[in-house]
């Protein structure tokens, strides 16, 4: 981190508890809910959207003075989704069981609103070299919720941790009663929210006012 | 008929598209802190969904499936030889959603002002609602055909309306609820939204 001056280290970790996409920006909540059921998909999932918000922040920031205003929008969708597109064919490519467990979430990164937002709120106003890192910090914060809920849902859920038994299942003779309100849909949005309570908590000035 | 109905009241209720997908989290979260906005949102979403999902379906059938540009007159045996183009789908489907929502906008701006006014800011931030894009991809995904992916469109379009309203309702009434401090705004609208979400499971297996 020798390189990085104290600006590029506090918009790399800035996003993690500070200002979170999930937590505080309210962005991106989607793909979060739906991968989180086992971490596998989920670290991949995090590592496409920090590579892709990284790069798609990069490149927006290279054109933005040549960007007109009124088709901004439509200049992003476009730069995002060949970026989309690529780690979408890698993932076929490559790692093909995951990418069908995935099925739309992966072409989801498109429409998640944490690519799209920083590329309209940080790199199209500044220098390439710090909308990279702003990118692939806000990926990173995203990531961290993505995991901890993975982890908090596929071990209470399934007894597993990326896929290697942890906690043995009555099925198989041991003990743990697989809970099955972390595999289905409203596991996750209550662990979401507790994580948020826990954030705030710690980060009082984050509080709602009434 | 009956397999179109099938479709429909799967998708408003057994496959909704906030609650047992998540798709369009963002707005729904963002938009549902007042009943009107929320109705406004659900209508909007209902109209794009309706008119997106078929057109994507066309693109889809006719332009990028494998083989699908054998209609092409005099050329078209040739041109069915290429490789499929799906890959370039979510390309288009993305520039198809965003031009039929400005297209839309400049219509309804035109010829029904009053629906433009009360749709007002949400009909182009709907470009960017993972709804509109995740229908699309599912659509293809089922391999639905064009009148199915209307009822599809259109369904999964009211089963996040649906959402969307009783989600505000909600919200509006918990104003005057004591949540706890750390937990008032977002953390207890997922609390409340998975409360939502076990209670669509109970619509769970419905087949006409």
């Amino acid at each position: 981190m020798a390189v990085m001056g104290k600006e590029e280290r506090k918009l790399v970790l800035d996003p993690f508890f500070n200002n979170n996409p999930i937590a505080l920006q309210v962005l991106g909540i989607c793909s979060a809910l739906a991968v989180t059921t086992q971490l596998k998909p989920s670290f991949v999932m995090a590592v496409a959207l920090t590579l892709v918000t990284g790069f798609s922040s990069l490149f927006v920031s290279f054109i933005r003075n040549y960007i007109p205003n009124s088709v901004r929008i439509i200049v992003q969708m476009t730069i995002i989704a060949s970026l989309v597109i690529i780690v979408d064919q890698v993932l076929k490519a490559y790692l093909y069981s995951i990418s069908t467990t995935m099925s739309v979430y992966v072409g989801l990164i498109i429409t998640n609103c944490i690519v799209m937002g920083r590329a309209e709120a940080y790199a199209m106003q500044n220098g390439p070299v710090r909308s990279f890192l702003d990118g692939i910090g806000n990926g990173l914060g995203y990531s961290l919720i993505l995991m901890g809920t993975a982890s908090i849902r596929e071990l209470l859920g399934s007894g597993k941790l990326f896929g290697y038994p942890v906690l043995t299942l009555t099925s198989e003779g041991g003990w743990y009663v697989q809970n099955g309100l972390m595999l289905i849909s409203p596991g996750a949005f209550f662990i979401i929210g507790f994580f948020i309570w826990g954030i705030r908590v710690w980060k009082p000035e984050q509080v709602e006012e009434a | 008929m009956q397999d179109l109905i099938n479709i429909l009241i799967k998708a408003v209720f057994v496959e909704n598209m906030a609650l047992a997908f998540f798709l369009g989290m963002c707005t729904f979260i963002a938009c549902s802190k007042k009943v009107e906005t929320a109705i406004g949102l659900g209508f909007a979403v209902v109209f794009v969904l309706g008119i997106t999902v078929p057109i994507n379906n066309l693109i889809y059938k006719c332009l990028l499936q494998e083989g699908a540009l054998a209609w092409v007159p005099f050329v078209g045996d040739r041109l069915a030889q290429f490789d499929d183009l799906a890959f370039l789908g979510l390309l288009c489907y993305i520039g198809s959603i965003a031009a039929t929502v400005q297209l839309l906008e400049m219509f309804l701006d035109k010829y029904v002002p009053k629906l433009y006014v009360s749709l007002g800011v949400f009909l182009p931030l709907i470009t960017v609602n993972c709804a509109i894009l995740g229908s699309t991809l599912f659509m293809v995904e089922r391999d639905y055909g064009f009148v199915e992916s209307t009822f599809f469109g259109v369904g999964s379009g009211i089963g996040f309306a649906l959402a969307v309203v009783a989600l505000a309702a909600i919200r509006e009434k918990m104003t005057y609820s004591n949540v706890p401090d750390g937990l008032r705004g977002l953390g207890i609208t997922f609390i409340v939204t998975g409360l939502m979400a076990i209670g669509f499971l109970c619509f769970g297996g419905i087949q006409l």
